[in-house]
């Protein structure tokens, strides 16, 4: 199967912080890739790194079997769209605006769109479901519906690989499982290759075809959810107690981690507590 | 939307035509800018010498302020950001000073040296708020507010010092004046000032994805380190351009932007031609006030344009503190 996304020896840092450390893995076509792993861990700047916004030290990138360095700026963009966790909203664009603003890399410089912009952006609208919000104000919306006006953004780019730094973090439980829904769509429906960083490990589980846990930078292991999501594996990345067994949903690893209270209360009476 | 810009822009044109210290009707305006006889004139060359450079060059001005204002607001991403305020007009103030103590002509002399002086004011402001390379709201006006005091200083040390005949000449010009203008003027202003707001139009798209964030901003395609130093060498030109030759106008950049994209939103395509037709008809207002307030002799615009805009910058400075 053809590679999308494909980094070897990679190595990044700030300074002498080493962030990221001979990483080496390949996201495969069409794909739903997560990447998780504890804070610090270099899960950002990878995405960085891979969105073209980050330079790094030594290794190398290719994006479609074409190296990074041979993309200029607005052909990556047409290739690799990006979510980044926080932005601004101080000067406040319609939902309409922001989501068209996408059409950018397609357009003149003085970015004026035609009808097929117009379309597409409706589209990307309707995708994400904030057509009814395409007149308001970015900052007059809930974070769920700025995130899928994000979202809509990166999607009328056009790209074949969206890039998504936790676009769930800070959301309410609905609106987690429907932007992960929405990806998931996104790849079904028109094939694109959806790369995410994660730091809810249950939901990575459930949607992840192929999930990469890092931890200072290293890859503490890669494959499919039941395979990488071993309490070992996650205990070495983690360095806390947690406990794997299959979720109800399916043959799925669901991982609990385990409050110091219940370690405690298990010593003493010399019982095992596991099923609690 | 732009169409009746730019009939408030003729409407207040004329008005600055028409009022002056001397009276007379709007007719015969009408009547002289066509070509026709006036009865008098002294009329004619009244409108033709003094108020059509002096409307123009408020236009032109007005339009470059508003402009400053708008792309510093942008690139820093601080609705509160203006030249004046930045200490930029400052920095290029010492630089003008310097050269007309120096006895250099306007232009080129005295305009090359007050570029110089605001792209080191900005330079230093960069580094100043730039702390871990992140420009942060407070810090950046704070910074500014310090290089623009420091500024304020150099230029009283350097009046103080002058003794002769250019004293006078230097502190009118520095309170903001128009009154010189002449068409010879004008013609360089133009020359110099309509290419860059062309440019800055080109770059107005790009202005709207910088303000989506430097990371989303790239991811979209644009080069940050290109863009920001097109857009602030830019500035700093137009800015020093409109010091060199009008002395310190306040707040301009403030006042029309804010009021703008209240109006017509954040669409930076749309706000770069407004803001060279809303700054040029603010500015025509300002110094048709400034020649028609009661008193003896005429009062410096910059006065004008701070009176009106200090208020409004501290209103927006509560207002966005809560």
């Amino acid at each position: 199967m053809s590679t999308a996304l494909s980094i070897s020896n990679l190595t990044h840092s700030y300074g002498n912080r080493i962030t990221l450390e001979d990483l080496s893995f390949s996201v495969r076509k069409g794909e739903f890739f997560i990447i998780i792993g504890p804070n610090g861990s270099g899960k950002t700047t990878l995405m960085k790194v891979s969105a073209g916004i980050e330079k790094y030290q030594k290794g190398r990138i290719d994006i479609f079997d074409k190296s990074d360095r041979r993309y200029s700026r607005k052909e990556l963009a047409r290739v690799v769209a990006y979510v980044p966790q926080t932005f601004p909203v101080d000067f406040p664009f319609t939902v309409k605006e922001v989501v068209m603003m996408g059409r950018s890399p397609h357009l003149g410089m003085l970015g004026f769109e035609r009808d097929h912009d117009q379309k597409i952006t409706e589209a990307a609208m309707t995708f994400t479901q904030i057509d009814g919000l395409a007149e308001r104000k970015m900052d007059r919306i809930s974070g769920g519906e700025r995130q899928r006006a994000i979202i809509a953004r990166a999607i009328c780019q056009e790209p074949r690989i969206i890039l998504l730094d936790e676009p769930t973090a800070s959301l309410d439980l609905a609106h987690q499982i429907r932007i992960m829904d929405l990806m998931e769509r996104l790849k079904e429906e028109k094939g694109v290759t959806i790369v995410m960083v994660s730091h809810d490990v249950n939901l990575a589980a459930l949607y992840a075809d192929t999930l990469l846990i890092l931890k200072e930078g290293l890859s503490v292991g890669m494959g499919p959810p039941r395979e990488v999501l071993t309490f070992e594996n996650l205990e070495k990345a983690y360095g806390c107690i947690l406990l794997v067994d299959q979720s109800p949903l399916g043959a799925l690893p669901r991982i609990t981690p385990v409050p110091r209270k219940f370690i405690r209360v298990s010593r003493e009476k010399k019982q095992p507590q596991a099923n609690r | 939307m732009s169409l009746l810009f730019g009939v408030v822009l003729c409407i207040s044109a004329a008005f600055g035509l028409s009022l002056g210290s001397s009276r007379n009707s709007f007719q015969e305006m009408i009547r002289s800018v066509m070509g026709k006889e006036t009865a008098d004139p002294m009329i004619s060359a009244i409108i033709w010498k003094i108020r059509l450079p002096r409307v123009l060059m408020a236009a032109l001005v007005g339009a470059a302020l508003a402009l400053g204002g708008l792309v510093f607001q942008a690139l820093l991403r601080n609705p509160l950001a203006e030249p004046y305020i930045l200490g930029i007009s400052g920095g290029s103030a010492i630089g003008a000073i310097l050269g007309i103590l120096m006895g250099l002509s306007r232009f080129p002399g005295v305009g090359l040296l007050a570029f110089l002086g605001s792209l080191s004011t900005l330079a230093m402001i960069l580094l100043m708020a730039s702390g871990k390379g992140m420009l942060k709201k407070d810090s950046l006006l704070l910074s500014g507010v310090m290089i623009n005091a420091f500024c304020g200083a150099v230029i009283m040390f350097l009046v103080s010092i002058t003794q002769d005949a250019r004293l006078h000449n230097i502190i009118f010009w520095l309170m903001g004046d128009l009154s010189l203008a002449d068409l010879h003027q004008v013609g360089i202003l133009a020359a110099l000032l309509i290419p860059c707001f062309a440019l800055l139009f080109w770059l107005s798209h790009t202005m709207n994805l910088l303000l989506m964030g430097k990371e989303m901003a790239q991811s979209m395609g644009v080069n940050i380190v290109a863009a920001t130093v097109y857009l602030l060498s830019i500035t700093s030109f137009i800015v020093s351009v409109t010091v060199s030759h009008c002395g310190l106008l306040g707040f301009v950049g403030l006042v029309m932007p804010h009021l703008l994209r209240m109006l017509l939103g954040s669409d930076h395509r749309i706000l770069v031609p407004a803001c060279i037709l809303g700054g040029g008809t603010y500015m025509i207002l300002c110094d048709l006030l400034a020649r028609s307030l009661p008193g003896q002799g005429e009062i410096p615009v910059g006065v004008i344009t701070a009176l009106f805009g200090a208020p409004l910058f501290i209103f927006l400075l509560l207002k966005s503190k809560t």
